[in-house]
């Protein structure tokens, strides 16, 4: 297991009342996709926060690729290990060029000067934006933004790659692009945790965890916790539109061959009904 | 209140001397009551068209008249343009900064001639309509809530004020889907009691739900407006539309049949029990 944590529960306050993470055990293997998902406020972000370190664990164990969490002198191997994108494209640069930004991801980690060019390169190349290095972020769409971030986050060859909420702020051609992005990286080994309250974008995930209230209260192949309407009921997530109308059809009489995640396998399935 | 563009243009001029046409020759008008969505990609152009409607940006070129008046004549009363027209900003829960709840919704009215006893009926009115309990929220501390609590209370702020015309830059972006529901359902008991809404949104499937009416920009020129149900059909196979209608289209390919007029998720189901069962009402 890449990530293994053990009863992790934190509280803002500090007071012990109120909760926002509580007793979560959390594993995920190398080069999974997890995605985490959960409405508003179920701690979510507070839950991938530990992983590298920007919240310090308060109660409970983590450790990730066999690195303690709580062990301070790791902090800044850790964060190399496990790398993060964030939700709002515009607060996540420090330069107004593209190749600085990403560049200083590098000089941070004291990654020699005549090595940065061909890195900063290569990590553009990554997220299809060969060619961008001058331009100012600025002057990006919302996709190449986070693409941008992300080549930020790639440059320093991470194992794992957090995703949290990246394409809330995005329109619907910037969602694509850094999906498929996710996929693409999944598919070269990276062990990709992606947040989301679109269930949408949790089809393409290998496991789900699900959170309520600061709460795991499932996880588990993402067919069965899709599928599973009574569960998403609980959490308040929307089922994918595919499993509403297997179910809506089915109140009406109409049975399909098993339930269905995604829009392709529901027009299939109708499509092969007498 | 009748909004109405003519013509209007809008040029930035960034510190370096570069220019960018943010809007081009637009045209278009909103009648009083209209519940009109604005899409388009990023950077085409609709938050400078919203700040140029509530005056906050000076067109380059063009006019926009409230009922008939030039808004950026000089006789005209600014004044009267804030308490007419409403704008939430993208994320506005990053501008909440006093010590309660109150205070904050109590800012937005800093300007206006109410008695102080009105000014808390308002408050309390805008605080409930937005979903609150008034009694337990009002003395909160609105950096104790959640991010879509804040949302809510710097909504408040600006509903306060009971503006005309309500205009709101991406209001749903980063909401949960019920969280989502609410806020849309909400914003149309606005506008069944009167209210102009005006509403940037990339999110197909809410804007198919819930508004009349869409203006569609690209690269700073309107290439579309008229209403939201007929817009969304007459991109028919299009993938820009909702989900539904990515559905039906799958289908209507598998099948070689197709299912036309469909729209929202309602539509679908219809249309499904009909093909599927000849089911032919709506429950
Ligand atoms: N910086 C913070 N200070 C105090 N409470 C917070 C802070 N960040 C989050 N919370 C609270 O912790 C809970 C979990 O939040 P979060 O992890 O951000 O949820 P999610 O990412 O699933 O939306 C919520 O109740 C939220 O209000
Ligand atoms: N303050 C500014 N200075 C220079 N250019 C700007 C400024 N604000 C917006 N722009 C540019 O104007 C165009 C339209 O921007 P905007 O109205 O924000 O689009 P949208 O809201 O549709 O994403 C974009 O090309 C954007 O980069
Ligand atoms: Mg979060
Ligand atoms: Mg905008």
């Amino acid at each position: 297991m890449v990530v293994n944590g053990k009863n992790i529960s934190y509280s803002y306050d500090c007071n012990d009342t109120s909760y926002a993470l509580r007793n979560v055990d959390l594993s995920i293997e190398q080069g999974e996709f997890v995605c985490i998902l959960g409405c508003n406020g179920s701690g979510k972000s507070t839950l991938v926060r530990h992983l590298n370190a920007l919240l310090q664990l308060q109660h409970g164990e983590l450790t990730i690729a066999g690195i303690d969490v709580s062990n301070e002198n790791d902090i800044w191997r850790l964060r190399r290990i496990c790398g993060m994108v964030f939700q709002n494209p515009d607060n996540q640069f420090v330069s107004s060029v593209v190749e600085e930004d990403i560049a200083f991801g590098l000089e941070n980690y004291e990654v020699p000067r005549e090595e940065i060019p061909e890195k900063v390169n290569s990590a553009l190349l990554l997220v299809d934006m060969e060619g961008y290095d001058k331009r100012a972020p600025n002057s990006l769409s919302g996709g190449q933004k986070q693409r941008i971030a992300l080549a930020g986050v790639l440059a320093l060859e991470p194992d794992i790659i957090i995703f949290d909420e990246v394409t809330a702020m995005l329109d619907p051609d910037g969602k694509q692009e850094v999906l498929e992005m996710m996929r693409k990286l999944h598919k070269a080994g990276k062990t990709i945790i992606a947040i989301t309250h679109y269930v949408e974008e949790a089809v393409h995930a290998d496991s789900v965890i699900l959170m309520h209230e600061g709460k795991m209260i499932a996880s588990g192949k993402t067919r069965d916790i899709l599928t599973d309407v009574q569960l998403l009921k609980i959490a308040e997530i929307m089922p994918p539109m595919a499993v509403r109308v297997y179910y809506d059809l089915l109140d009406a009489g109409v049975k399909l061959k098993e339930c269905p995640i995604t829009n392709e396998e529901l027009a299939e399935k109708i499509c092969k009904l007498p | 209140m009748q909004i109405t563009i003519d013509n209007l243009s809008y040029t930035y001029t960034d510190p370096s001397g570069q220019t960018v046409h943010a809007l081009q020759s637009v045209s278009c008008s909103i009648d009083p009551g209209d519940f009109t969505g604005i899409i388009g990609r990023t950077g085409c152009g609709k938050t400078t068209l919203i700040l140029l409607i509530a005056g906050l940006l000076t067109p380059t070129k063009g006019h926009i008249f409230l009922d008939g008046r030039d808004i950026n004549d000089k006789s005209y009363d600014r004044n009267l343009l804030r308490q007419s027209i409403g704008v939430v900003f993208q994320y506005p829960e990053v501008q909440l900064f006093e010590t309660t709840v109150e205070k904050d919704v109590a800012f937005g009215l800093t300007y206006s001639r109410l008695g102080s006893k009105e000014k808390e009926d308002r408050i309390e009115w805008a605080l409930e309509t937005m979903g609150f309990d008034f009694e337990k929220i009002r003395k909160q501390s609105p950096l104790a809530l959640s991010g879509g609590e804040k949302r809510r209370v710097a909504i408040a702020g600006v509903l306060a004020v009971k503006p005309k015309i309500l205009i709101f830059d991406e209001p749903i972006a980063g909401l949960d889907p019920y969280g989502r529901q609410n806020f849309m359902e909400l914003v149309s008991r606005l506008n069944d009691d009167g209210t102009t809404i005006i509403m940037i949104s990339h999110n197909m499937d809410a804007l198919a739900e819930y508004t009349k009416r869409l203006i569609v920009l690209d690269e700073g020129k309107v290439i579309q407006s008229g209403k939201t149900r007929d817009i969304f059909l007459g991109w028919g196979r299009d993938t820009r539309g909702t989900e539904p209608q990515q559905i039906a289209s799958l289908i209507s390919k598998g099948k070689n049949t197709l299912l036309d007029d469909v729209v929202t998720y309602d539509d679908l189901i219809f249309a499904l029990k009909k093909q599927l069962l000849g089911v032919e009402q709506h429950e």
